[in-house]
């Protein structure tokens, strides 16, 4: 089963491995990839937590929409567990 | 005077180059200080300083070739390379020390594009330094948002038939492209074959070199 999720519209402060362009936006896991260190807290030396990470695909016409060049091609991301919700 | 020159062209007709001697900045001060001092207390020698900087440029898209060449004519490999590229990496004999690396691959319906939009994450322990223009903010910024236009003014024209598909290196994995390998090149050995993969088809910029 494809399974859809959203990018959570977080805009927390610090250092955030999740795109600002791509907060919002609909796209479905392409693979899972195991749990990281949360970088969110390994970037200030704290202990950091291991947390689930994803790649998620998403088409161009989701993420740019009308301006897309092609809506069919695709962007791929690594995305955390604690940023995705489902859809 | 003998140091004027009108128009900036050196006796050899090539423009002289401002010489690099500004200040400082706060994290090359930063960089030299602590390396300095580990140095002084004996944690570290300027020896392996210079070795580990003599590795790093060691490092370079020959590597990355390599592995690719032997995806080409080692089908139970290229499964394995797709499969788990670090692994397979590691097992021909690649120091990739803790790098975690996929392999995505171009056919005659696909097209992958790397890109780091958040900073220039780039498979180093595989390909060496990245280019410049892979670190600009021009590169990082259109590739995801028009890669055909980028693609194109690489010499690269895809047809839309082909699916554009770009990788944003945002977390932890490091992509490398597997291109598809050229025509006429049947009679060809792997380090032949290896000769023909560009670092720029490796990033998904280029195409392998033909024949």
């Amino acid at each position: 089963m494809v399974e859809q999720v959203r990018v959570k519209s977080m805009m927390p402060p610090g250092h955030v491995r999740t795109p600002a362009y791509l907060r919002g936006k609909v796209g479905v896991i392409e693979r899972e990839l195991g749990p990281f260190a949360n970088p969110e807290k390994l970037a200030y030396d704290l202990k950091a937590e291991q947390r689930m990470l994803f790649r998620v695909r998403f088409t161009m016409e989701e993420v740019w929409g009308v301006r897309a060049e092609n809506p069919t091609d695709t962007l791929d991301a690594e995305i955390y567990a604690h940023w995705l919700e489902r859809v | 005077m003998p140091h004027d020159h009108h128009d900036h062209l050196s006796p050899s007709g090539h423009p002289f180059r401002e010489d690099n001697d500004t200040a400082l900045s706060y994290w090359q001060r930063m960089e030299i200080a602590v390396r300095e001092l580990m140095i002084e207390k004996g944690h570290i020698t300027s020896a392996e300083v210079a070795r580990q900087i003599d590795a790093m440029d060691a490092r370079n898209p020959a590597n990355g070739a390599a592995v690719v060449a032997r995806a080409w004519v080692d089908p139970a490999f290229k499964e394995h390379l797709l499969k788990d590229a670090s692994v397979a990496s590691r097992d021909m004999g690649f120091d990739i020390g803790p790098l975690n690396l996929i392999a995505v691959e171009n056919t005659g319906q696909v097209h992958n594009l790397i890109v780091c939009t958040l900073c220039s994450c780039y498979p180093r322990n595989l390909l060496g330094l990245p280019p410049d223009w892979y670190k600009t903010r021009a590169y990082r910024s259109r590739a995801v948002i028009e890669p055909r236009s980028v693609l194109r003014e690489f010499g690269l024209d895809l047809s839309d038939e082909v699916q554009v598909r770009v990788h944003d290196s945002t977390a932890d994995m490091r992509y490398i492209v597997l291109p598809s390998r050229p025509d006429r090149t049947d009679g060809m050995d792997e380090a032949a074959l290896a000769k023909l993969v560009t670092r720029d088809s490796m990033i998904g910029t280029g195409l392998p070199l033909t024949p």
